[in-house]
């Protein structure tokens, strides 16, 4: 992937999770503010806005503005974290115009440790960790199988999935959800479904 | 004096937390980030930024916040401007910023301020 490539990523998620917005927040509403797909969509939007003056730059740069128009953009927890995520995988891509699946699965575990640093999270709390932990380890094991790069990340996609069936099953011990604790099981999480559309944009991609 | 910035998913509770600072500390520097960027419900990264801009001193400043996304983005912020004397602090966000208001009025430093907010964590109402 270069960095047109991952520009039209970009903007693939922006159609995504505009399509998904209302199911997004409805998913919300049922066990907390109800902001997510509306949020998630205005930071999108943002970030295709800016998208025509990163053709030039690096991925690591083209990342790193997607973090910081998350964080500035979205208003909710969505914000500081997708924007940590990004953030953290633009550091690791710094200059690079090429990415690989190595440079890949390493923004991705970047991403994870930034979210669980910046959300004092672990997994199992019913958050997008639920999601990106699983698919992180199923990357890397298909990864080490030497499949091609697209059955890579759909394998990641595939422990999304099941990832966010699991939230189904516990109840939210972090973020606004856990002020419902044990009457959010049932409620599949937000933040975990919108992880898993954004990987599938990405898997579709390849 | 200590600078205070008060940071809420709501303007009008932001705002409500200033005005209860004010009967008893009026003349204290206090800054409110209250809802996102177009004063819907949320957080905002920029008015957390110019909040903390406005009462700066280098005598400090605490944050206090509501809840969840607020303490990310004023973490990141805080992180970000690269301060050493801005504290984000856990506490009641009214009754903190109503102990810290009064202490850095009446000219506590930034330590003695924290402690002031902090202690509303613990502290019995009756």
């Amino acid at each position: 992937m270069n960095t047109k490539t991952i520009l039209e990523i970009l903007v693939k998620m922006h159609q995504k999770i505009e399509e998904e917005k209302d199911f997004l927040t409805e998913l919300d509403n049922a066990i907390a503010d109800g902001d997510h797909g509306i949020n998630m969509a205005k930071g999108f939007a943002v970030v295709e806005s800016k998208l025509s003056q990163l053709q030039e730059q690096s991925i690591g740069a083209v990342l790193k503005t997607v973090g910081m128009t998350l964080v500035s953009a979205v208003g909710g927890s969505a914000g500081p974290l997708y924007g940590t995520a990004f953030m953290k995988a633009g550091m690791v891509m710094a200059d690079k115009s090429i990415m690989d699946m190595n440079d890949f699965l390493a923004c991705m575990k970047a991403a994870v440790d930034g979210v669980m640093m910046r959300g004092r999270s672990v997994q199992g709390e019913k958050t997008m960790l639920d999601a990106m932990i699983p698919a992180l380890n199923a990357m890397e094991k298909a990864n080490s199988e030497d499949l091609p790069a697209k059955a890579v990340v759909e394998a990641g996609v595939k422990a999304a999935r099941n990832g966010v069936e699991y939230t189904k099953t516990i109840p939210a011990t972090k973020g606004r959800a856990s002020y419902i604790g044990e009457r959010s099981i049932g409620h599949q999480d937000p933040g975990a479904t919108s992880f898993t559309y954004l990987l599938d944009v990405v898997a579709k991609a390849l | 004096m200590v600078g205070i910035v008060i940071v809420s998913h709501s303007k009008k509770l932001a705002e409500g937390v200033l005005d209860a600072t004010k009967i008893m500390a009026d003349g204290c520097p206090i800054a409110v980030a209250g809802g996102a960027d177009d004063g819907s419900y949320g957080t905002s990264y920029e008015k957390i930024c110019n909040a903390v801009d406005t009462v700066y001193s280098e005598d400090g400043v605490i944050v206090l916040v509501d809840m969840g996304s607020a303490v990310m983005t004023t973490e990141m912020v805080i992180e970000d401007m690269g301060y050493n004397n801005v504290f984000l602090l856990d506490c009641p966000l009214a009754e903190g910023a109503i102990a810290a208001s009064l202490s850095s009025f009446c000219g506590d430093d930034l330590e003695t301020v924290k402690q002031q907010a902090l202690s509303a964590k613990t502290e019995a109402k009756w």
